[in-house]
């Protein structure tokens, strides 16, 4: 397209034109660009369109009720986890309970130290068992003779030689118990008429009793597994 | 020449630049590039008939975009902007066949 001879600005009027096709060309390139993207639904037939919206919005239907089922799988476990924490400290308290109960750990904490001297020997093994039995009454919740036998409920009190043995240790007077538990109800077992005291006394010893607010009972028991007895569920 | 070069670059500056058509836009623009093609094919049989005149190609050419834009956007106010749109093409069609027309007519003497 070249302007007729003569006439002047012709480059320029030739740059217009360039222009105005360059404008033509970059319209029609970006319609045709568009028109293949957006091609696969505006040409469709009506009929796909619609089973198409149908198939899709049963997809999102099928979606929710999994996302709802998911949420209720998400909430039932968080709340499993809870009950499982939950029921692990109460496990873990019960154990510390257990373990103080069985004697297998250190214990202290407010009692009274009962001191039984016995000159004349006269003090039997059933009388120091009463004793106890009678602390035990009285809620003791760790007991403990001589600083290195600690009562449990499978402690046995005998004397086979006259010497007091307590499962199966050697304990000689004067003998010392260490109970921890209510000082003050503590006290009263021992001195309530008919009691410790008044046995031990009868027998030609002597009992002695100190309320602390401080008893430490660091003996251990050791446990033996049970070789008959079987738990039952329940 | 610098007519077909702006042309070529136009072409590549749509093809590369990949822009969205503004959804405004989008009813306008095939109609607009078919009434700018009438423009072009005019001008070109213009030219081979020896009346070419720059400045009715620029008026044309917009003119022809401007008024096939309009009767697209008052075919859509009125309800009927598919038909009318098919209508500006049909008669922008016919032009652009006739004016090929003439051009093979000059090119080839048939």
């Amino acid at each position: 397209m070249t302007p007729p001879p003569g006439r002047s600005g012709g480059v320029r009027r030739q740059l217009v034109i360039g222009a105005l096709l360059a404008l033509l060309g970059f319209a029609g390139a970006t319609q045709i660009r568009s028109t293949h993207r957006t091609d696969s639904f505006e040409h469709q037939p009506r009929d796909n369109l619609v089973q198409l919206l149908d198939s899709l919005s049963a997809a999102a239907d099928r979606v929710q009720v999994q996302i709802t089922q998911l949420q209720h799988t998400r909430d039932d476990l968080s709340g499993t986890a809870k009950r499982r924490q939950t029921a692990l400290a109460v496990a873990r308290k019960r154990l510390e309970e257990l373990r103080l109960l069985a004697g297998t750990v250190p214990a202290q904490g407010p009692g009274v130290t009962i001191t039984i001297t016995d000159s004349r020997g006269g003090v039997t093994a059933a009388s120091i068992l009463d004793g106890i039995e009678e602390l035990r009454d009285a809620g003791a919740e760790a007991i403990e003779i001589n600083n290195h036998v600690r009562v449990v409920a499978s402690t046995s009190f005998t004397a086979p030689t006259g010497v007091l043995m307590v499962d199966g240790m050697q304990v000689r007077p004067p003998y010392v118990i260490d109970a921890i538990g209510s000082s003050h109800t503590l006290s009263e077992a021992v001195a309530f008429p008919g009691g410790l005291r008044d046995q031990v006394s009868a027998l030609g010893g002597t009992v002695s009793v100190k309320e602390a607010d401080e008893v430490h009972i660091d003996s251990l028991h050791r446990v033996q597994p049970p070789e008959y007895a079987q738990p039952t569920g329940g | 020449m610098i007519a077909v070069i702006g042309l070529v670059i136009g072409i590549l500056a749509g093809l590369f630049l990949q822009l969205t058509v503004p959804t405004a836009l989008q009813p306008y623009l095939p109609i607009a590039v078919v009434a700018a093609l009438d423009a072009v094919f005019g001008a070109m049989r213009a030219h081979l008939d020896g009346i070419f005149d720059d400045r009715v190609f620029v008026i044309s050419f917009f003119s022809n975009v401007l008024i096939a834009a309009l009767i697209v956007y008052l075919g859509d106010q009125l309800g009927v902007g598919g038909q009318l749109s098919t209508g500006v093409v049909v008669v922008l069609g016919i032009r652009i066949f006739s004016n090929v027309a003439a051009i093979r007519r000059h090119v080839f003497r048939a």
